[in-house]
């Protein structure tokens, strides 16, 4: 592990150089397995999201600390520069985006779920696309706001579930038909979707989208978190 | 040998649930959902329950034929490839045993279908035998669609992908033919006892 950005005040970035011996690169939107080892040989295993491009410098995984979490806490709290860490993958190769997949692309990120999707659009930009693409974040307050910055860049539509801070010019509620036919391009365009975040969030926003008459084949999902 | 995580303690769960939880899993109480597209929603006047493939005369049953076949509850632990185990979750269904009965087949495998285009393979035999359901209630409440209503295949002994969400019948096959997640680089058979999580494994 070479880097720790703070993203958010429950979530960093860790950079990472994995041996090119052991790595073969990775498609945007591909996660992997994080596994820790005590030091009588207990372990634990997660999966997280890869949040940069195949082109970028560092291997990047954006890790948010859930209070009762087991791995989350030791990555974003204990972990540090110089430290190993053991990883499997790249898994998963249909959450995953390239150009010949072609577009338009609409990517709707709840939460954390915005991770894959900013693979995605630095891998959008690194080999200079020409599909369209559009980003639609839905984050409970500006602060949860996870590459705020970066995501200037990327004219992404932002909306805020919890609250509308002084000055705010993007939307506010959570991600509804209303906003999706604002937003979304429309389904006789035959966008590409990909949707990730909690399992409410990526339920809610499939099921408006198929409502709203996208074709369903084209929606592809990835849903963390437990059901209530 | 791992690298150790300098400073990792862990939690563990206690010995007696330990027993139960395959390797790199850990137990959750909530039930997370994993699908790869949009939840279908269909109406059940429309739905069935086919056998297909290497069989003599095809088997369709409708919701209502279906519903009426001799049921089980099954309580059992399940296993989720992205390393949450379940315990003593609870389901009634109809075993695969009732479904496959008096079927003559030269098959080996099983490609089961379900609405949406997924698919997953098995080999039969491990649909046989008391060890294979297609499940319509969980926690005696009728499955919830995110779950996989209105019926889902239940192999609690594979990684629950093989437990097919929104199934729809079963192709029986002499040829092993890869499901969607086998696919994308999932175990073919997927044991969680021996961590068959990925090709290779």
């Amino acid at each position: 592990m070479v880097e720790l950005v703070d993203e958010t005040a429950k979530t960093k970035s860790i950079l990472l150089d994995p041996d090119p011996a052991d790595w073969a690169g990775h498609f945007a939107g591909q996660h992997v397995d994080v596994r820790l080892t005590a030091e009588d040989g207990y372990q634990a295993q997660r999966s997280y999201s890869i949040g940069s491009a195949p082109e970028d410098e560092h291997l990047v995984l954006t890790v948010e600390r859930l209070d009762d979490g087991e791995v989350s806490p030791y990555l974003t709290q204990e972990l540090r520069p110089g430290d190993d860490l053991e990883l499997r993958g790249p898994i998963g190769g249909y959450f995953i985006w390239k150009e010949s997949l072609g577009g338009p692309i609409l990517l709707v990120g709840g939460g954390s779920g915005i991770v894959p999707l900013r693979a995605m659009l630095r891998h959008h930009r690194a080999v200079d696309s020409n599909v369209p693409v559009r980003l639609l974040y839905s984050a409970r307050t500006r602060d949860d706001l996870i590459y705020r910055e970066e995501l200037k860049d990327y004219d992404a539509r932002i909306t805020l579930t919890r609250e509308m801070p002084e000055g705010w010019t993007g939307y506010t509620g959570r991600v509804d038909a209303e906003l999706l036919t604002e937003v979304a391009w429309p389904p006789a365009e035959k966008p590409l979707v990909y949707i990730c975040g909690p399992t409410g969030f990526v339920e809610g926003v499939s099921e408006a989208l198929v409502t709203l008459g996208h074709d369903a084949m084209r929606i592809r999902t990835e849903r963390f978190g437990p059901t209530s | 040998m791992p690298p150790i995580s300098r400073g990792f303690r862990g939690r563990r769960s206690d010995d007696a649930e330990a027993a139960r939880v395959p390797p790199g899993q850990y137990v959750t109480h909530d039930f997370p959902v994993l699908s790869a597209g949009p939840t279908p929603h269909h109406s059940l006047d429309l739905w069935s329950f086919d056998i297909t493939g290497e069989i003599d005369e095809p088997k369709s049953w409708t919701w209502e034929e279906f519903k009426a076949l001799p049921n089980e509850h099954i309580t059992t632990d399940i296993h989720c490839v992205t390393k949450w185990s379940k315990l003593d979750t609870m389901w009634t269904g109809v075993s695969l045993d009732t479904l496959l009965d008096g079927v003559d087949t030269s098959a080996e495998y099983v490609l089961a279908f379900s609405d949406g285009g997924y698919t997953t393979n098995l080999p039969l035999e491990d649909l046989r035998d008391g060890k294979a359901w297609v499940a319509y209630e969980y926690d005696g409440e009728p499955l919830d669609p995110e779950h996989g209503g209105p019926a889902r295949l239940l192999v609690p002994h594979l990684y629950f992908w093989k437990s097919a969400k929104w199934v729809r019948g079963i192709e029986l096959r002499r040829d092993d033919k890869p499901g969607f997640w086998e696919g994308y680089g999932y175990h073919n058979y997927g044991d969680p006892w021996k961590e068959q999580r990925y090709a290779g494994d």
